[in-house]
């Protein structure tokens, strides 16, 4: 009993410290690599808008803080709609998780993780949000053209997840925030939007090209295959899907 | 998985096959004129390489049901040296599937949750856009399902078509699928399964510790290896294939790529029949047959002489510097008659074989023109000395004391110029004393000169290192030749 009473102090005082992390970004031009005008292959450079991203992704304790508070997310009262079989099928129990309190949480669906963020005042970030805070390295906000810099990003793709899942908090990048690469996949609110045809191929199709802007060939810069893999992956989901490396953060507008 | 939106075109899919399936019995009357109402159920026995799973032994088509597993995980490509593959059932290649020519096959995807990446798999057995790509897109910790009729006999490639298609199938992501004809295929002693791949790693050639994808290596397709079933090793030692002689050996052979063309061949076997690009034409007596990336052949052969026999990619740097090697150890009675093992070992006298031909062509000339000279015969025969004679009894004449008798200053050679002659032309075996010395040796015939040539070489040795000079002309060699050698010799 004792020992559950201080799981759940020391829980609620994670939460607490990271219930502040969210660092501003300014807005500014951004080229994404997906396009974003009417020409499928063409570069149309984009505007964000100002806005705050949590500093570090949603963590294990932080979850299950959100879910003491919101019982009806537990993996045995939520919908199935919302959330798919292995919706935090790592836990324990239905409100105990067993991986370490300060790894990124996994295993969370879409609808989830959405209703976590309102739970904090905030949202999902976009697709290009998150994309413009993760072009940056440590000491350039855009260092996407740094082959260096992509060998890094790739590294982890290259590894098999480790079980546990490291802790959060990694180096700061030029915006001041952690972890965008090498720990976990994230949820972005308008994932379904990003479609990479499930067959990568077909980009000769001009339909799929039109709605779907599919494929590598829509990809502006070919050599972003780290993002062009992180699009892929979210691409393959559903609303209430979950895996075993896909986490989230949250952002909100300024 | 309700929601995954990709289950609506599995079904859109199964609706299509259904619809279609009027159609195929039209288009491959003879795989299904006696196909009944409900199909019997199997699922397919999956095999990890080398091996290849049993024949079907049906003479009925059915629906087979095939669960495949995807898993990413970290394995030797070399000693000492790790690379993250993904896998098609664990293994690189992956499982290797059997189906029957007019065979429903149930597909299931299924991608480990442990995995990072969605995973999907075109079977280029399968007749449909993508051969299943878009039916079977995966995320981890999912399954997909889609059916295909399998409508053509023959070997096929699968392999993943997820963005970014090469790095999938760099990492491993390929295999090979057989659909059976009707009738099966002609029985065999032994059925392996072999597959080629090209691997992009940061680090060099067994550079060891984990070693990650090298993107732009694969872009540039220069390969850090290139391999038979995903490892340096995968088939060498304890893990050869093996046959024994006399017994047929069929094996199926891929080539994943993702860049190289492969130029198969076995050293010192001969394919009896070749299916070559896995297709229905039979090539015979074959040595090296070419396999393209995303291509397979079926290769035969009867296994006749015992030892071991290498597999090889014949773009021989990559068998010998980048790993492509396998090893076929055939074990048995030896057949002399087909092989005999070494039987000479002799010197070989390289580039010393090559005389100045000029000096020869000259004394040619000249012997031609009734003007031969002992000049022109004494510098022909130089060079044909350095070529032929000088190995044995060196280039000063002095020959090696005890082991090849000295022709400078010999008294033998003064003693009998016959007897030497008959020597070049007959050769000579025993006891001689040369210079007080004894030598016990065989002089080979030196059958391959002509009467030209020893006259000429002869000539040079009597009029070098204060030998007694003279000349022996090629009427001289054409009478001794004419004389049977000794018996001694003869019965040699």
């Amino acid at each position: 009993m004792r020992a559950a009473l201080t799981v759940l102090v020391l829980a609620c005082a994670a939460a607490a410290a990271q219930a502040a992390g969210y660092v501003p970004l300014e807005g500014g031009r951004f080229e994404s690599v997906l396009p974003q005008g009417n020409v499928p292959t063409a570069s149309v450079p984009v505007d964000i808008a100002p806005f705050a991203l949590r500093e570090t992704p949603v963590t294990v304790a932080e979850f299950e803080a959100f879910l003491a508070a919101h019982p009806e997310w537990r993996r045995d009262r939520v919908p199935s709609l919302l959330a798919d079989a292995h919706y935090l099928s790592d836990w324990t129990a239905p409100a105990k998780a067993s991986a370490p309190a300060r790894s990124p949480v996994v295993n969370v669906s879409w609808h989830a993780a959405r209703a976590y963020c309102a739970s904090e005042g905030a949202r999902l970030p976009t697709w290009l949000e998150w994309e413009y805070a993760a072009a940056a390295d440590e000491t350039r906000r855009d260092a996407r053209a740094d082959p260096a810099w992509r060998r890094r990003i790739l590294a982890w793709y290259e590894r098999t997840t480790p079980d546990p899942l490291p802790e959060v908090g990694g180096a700061p990048n030029a915006w001041g925030v952690r972890d965008m690469h090498g720990l976990v996949w994230e949820w972005v609110d308008d994932f379904n939007a990003l479609f990479i045809a499930g067959d990568s191929r077909t980009q000769g199709d001009p339909d799929i090209l039109k709605f779907c802007g599919a494929g590598a060939i829509s990809v502006i810069d070919r050599d972003s295959y780290a993002v062009l893999m992180r699009i892929a992956l979210l691409s393959s989901l559903g609303g209430a899907d979950t895996t075993s490396n896909l986490g989230f953060r949250c952002a909100k507008s300024l | 998985m309700m929601n995954n939106p990709m289950s609506r075109s599995v079904r859109a899919l199964a609706l299509a096959a259904g619809l279609a399936a009027p159609l195929l019995v039209a288009a491959a009357p003879k795989a299904t004129a006696a196909e009944p109402a409900t199909l019997p159920v199997v699922h397919a026995t999956l095999t990890s390489p080398p091996h290849v799973p049993p024949a079907t032994g049906r003479k009925q088509p059915a629906k087979v049901i095939v669960d495949l597993e995807v898993v990413e995980k970290e394995m030797p490509i070399s000693e000492g040296v790790t690379y993250t593959f993904w896998t098609f059932g664990g293994t690189v290649p992956g499982s290797f599937i059997r189906v029957r020519q007019g065979d429903t096959v149930e597909f299931h995807l299924k991608n480990h949750p442990r995995s990072k990446m969605p995973h999907n798999i075109d079977l280029h057995g399968v007749t449909g856009p993508g051969g299943g790509a878009a039916s079977s897109f995966t995320a981890p910790g999912h399954e997909s399902q889609f059916t295909f009729k399998a409508l053509n006999e023959g070997i096929y490639v699968y392999h993943c078509a997820t963005a970014p298609v090469g790095m999938h199938v760099a990492n491993g992501m390929y295999g090979l699928i057989l659909v059976e004809p009707p009738e099966g295929l002609p029985k065999v002693d032994h059925e392996y399964y072999v597959m080629q791949g090209d691997f992009y790693t940061t680090g060099k050639y067994r550079e060891k510790g984990l070693q990650p994808f090298d993107m732009e290596k694969a872009i540039d397709e220069r390969p850090t290896y290139v391999l038979f079933n995903g490892a340096e090793g995968a088939l060498t030692g304890d893990k050869a294939m093996t046959a024994s002689t006399g017994e047929t050996v069929r094996i199926f052979v891929g080539n994943g790529g993702p860049n190289l063309v492969s130029s198969f061949h076995v050293i010192g076997a001969i394919f009896d029949q070749v299916r070559f690009e896995g297709g229905t034409m039979v090539q015979k007596n074959v040595q090296t047959t070419l396999i393209p990336s995303g291509g397979a052949a079926i290769v035969t052969f009867t296994a006749k002489v015992p030892g071991s026999y290498v597999l090889v990619d014949h773009s021989i740097f990559r068998a010998f510097n980048k790993g492509a090697l396998a090893i076929l150890k055939v074990d048995g009675k030896e057949d002399k008659r087909i092989y005999s093992g070494k039987e000479l070992d002799a010197v070989y006298l390289g580039d010393r074989a090559a005389p100045n031909m000029e000096s020869v062509a000259q004394a040619t000339r000249s012997a031609a023109a009734g003007t031969l000279t002992v000049d022109d015969q004494v510098n022909a025969g130089k060079s044909l000395f350095a070529g032929t004679c000088s190995v044995c009894h060196q280039a000063d004449g002095k020959g090696l004391p005890g082991v090849f008798p000295p022709l400078a200053k010999s008294d033998f050679l003064a003693a009998d110029v016959t007897r030497a002659l008959r020597a070049v032309l007959h050769g000579l075996t025993g006891k001689v004393t040369v210079n007080g010395q004894e030598y016990d040796s065989v002089m080979p015939p030196m059958t391959q000169l002509n009467d030209d040539e020893i006259a000429n070489i002869l000539t040079y040795v009597l009029n070098s290192w204060g030998n007694s000079g003279g000349s022996i002309s090629k009427e001289d060699v054409k009478k001794q030749r004419a004389i049977a050698p000794a018996a001694k010799v003869a019965a040699h």
